[in-house]
């Protein structure tokens, strides 16, 4: 099942936390539903960012690994949600 | 042994505050029982405040920053174990200090043979890595067991997670928050950032389905893998304090190791409530000796683990281990020889 993407973003040598900053950005940019495509590094990135994205809210609809070892992460917006 | 730098040598001080039930011809070594420690200058005294778990409501500290003002020095002083000290303030004014603060329930803490203020991490309400309400623990056991008169001087903590803020394993007596997860097949889609978020090699992902395989002995029960997974297949089977024993710093540190896991919120009451009362029985022919040392005594160990069994059943786990010494005189010649 391949998914509709809506907004791309690669986060390839973008440290943390200034990736999940970026990638919260973008989301804020986008519809409730929409698909967020992101591209991070391994190592920290993936400990953290999939994990802040969670805590935002927001749904991650798969996570790939590349061949040239990063990570493709698809992210479905959520909406709605209050700060704090 | 004279410190030349303590001016007055008096022994007895008129006050006209009631600490610890006293008034009138008091010495100061007994003024510390009430928190107030002689300083090196005349008739000085540091005031340590009681701010369990390091939390201190605005409305105290204004009020505290108004007392220090009129009868303290210049600064505060942030101890390490979390308190607001007061430093110079005169002897004469005790009364005044403690019913000022007293309008702002601001109250004054300990020092001496006696259950110490519990200190805690700043906790889980706003901490993403806590697991536990440290902050809530360290108040409520606060007031139930400040101040109860030990062989030795005991210190309690609260530590919401693993990374151990708190340094359980150095207290007396320490709690720390930990979670133990579960995995479910069904919902999960392989997608290995579980194994990535374990930081201790406690998960491997299949390298066809990228399913996890879970080694429980490598765990540290942090819950890095319940919050990465996208798809909520990692939960919480079970929550609660690991708790330790024993440990301590200073010049001969021990650390304390783990008696019991996953205990709820309820059962901590009663685990310090029968750990400070072996201690007041079983440390009486130790004198001035901290539960660390004295349970380092094997047949005192032993009789420590049947009373604990006896009061908290299988609450403790098989096999704890008895606290250990920091050593600074050790063997080294194996480890050189290794580095060869």
């Amino acid at each position: 099942m391949e998914v509709k993407v809506d907004s791309s973003l690669n986060l390839k040598n973008v440290g943390c936390p200034l990736n999940f900053v970026k990638a919260k950005l973008k989301l804020e940019q986008l519809q409730d539903g929409q698909i967020l495509e992101v591209i991070i590094d391994d190592g920290e990135p993936i400990r953290n960012v999939p994990r802040a994205i969670k805590e935002e809210g927001h749904k991650i609809v798969s996570v790939d690994e590349r061949p040239d070892g990063t990570f493709r992460l698809l992210i479905r917006k959520a909406g709605g949600r209050s700060n704090g | 042994m004279v410190d030349k730098f303590i001016e007055d040598q008096t022994n007895k001080v008129p006050i006209d505050t009631n600490i610890e039930g006293k008034t009138g011809e008091i010495d100061f070594n007994t003024l510390k029982s009430g928190g107030l420690i002689k300083q090196r200058q005349k008739d000085m005294f540091t005031v340590r405040l009681r701010c369990p778990g390091g939390r201190v409501p605005l409305s105290k500290l204004e009020k505290i920053v108004q007392v220090a003002k009129k009868y303290a020095g210049d600064y505060v002083h942030l101890s390490f174990r979390q308190s607001i000290e007061l430093p110079y303030v005169d002897y004469r004014n005790f009364k005044s200090v403690y019913e000022e603060l007293a309008d702002s329930d601001q109250k004054i803490a300990s020092c001496g043979p006696r259950v110490r203020v519990p200190t805690a991490c700043s906790g889980c309400e706003y901490n993403p890595n806590g697991l536990m309400d440290t902050q809530k623990m360290a108040k409520l056991m606060d007031e139930k067991f400040f101040g109860y008169e030990l062989p030795h001087k005991f210190k309690i903590s609260f530590s919401g997670c693993p990374m151990d803020c708190a340094r359980t394993s150095e207290m007396d007596l320490g709690f720390q928050g930990a979670v133990k997860p579960q995995w479910d097949e069904l919902t999960c889609i392989g997608c290995r950032i579980c194994s990535k978020a374990c930081m201790e090699g406690a998960i491997e992902s299949d390298p066809e389905t990228g399913k996890p395989k879970y080694f429980p002995e490598k765990c540290l029960y942090c819950g890095d893998c319940i919050r990465a997974c996208p798809t909520n297949s990692w939960q919480e089977r079970t929550k609660g304090w690991i708790v330790r024993v024993g440990g301590r710093h200073g010049r001969h540190p021990i650390v304390g190791h783990k008696i019991a896991e996953f205990i709820a919120d309820e059962d901590v009451p009663r685990f310090i409530n029968t750990i400070i009362n072996w201690y007041k029985i079983n440390g009486k022919d130790y004198g001035r000796t901290r539960i660390g040392v004295i349970l380092q005594i094997p047949k005192r160990w032993n009789i420590f683990v049947e009373t604990l069994r006896n009061e908290l059943g299988d609450k403790i786990i098989d096999n704890p281990k008895p606290p250990a010494k920091n050593e600074i005189h050790f063997d080294t010649r194996g480890l050189i020889d290794e580095h060869r």
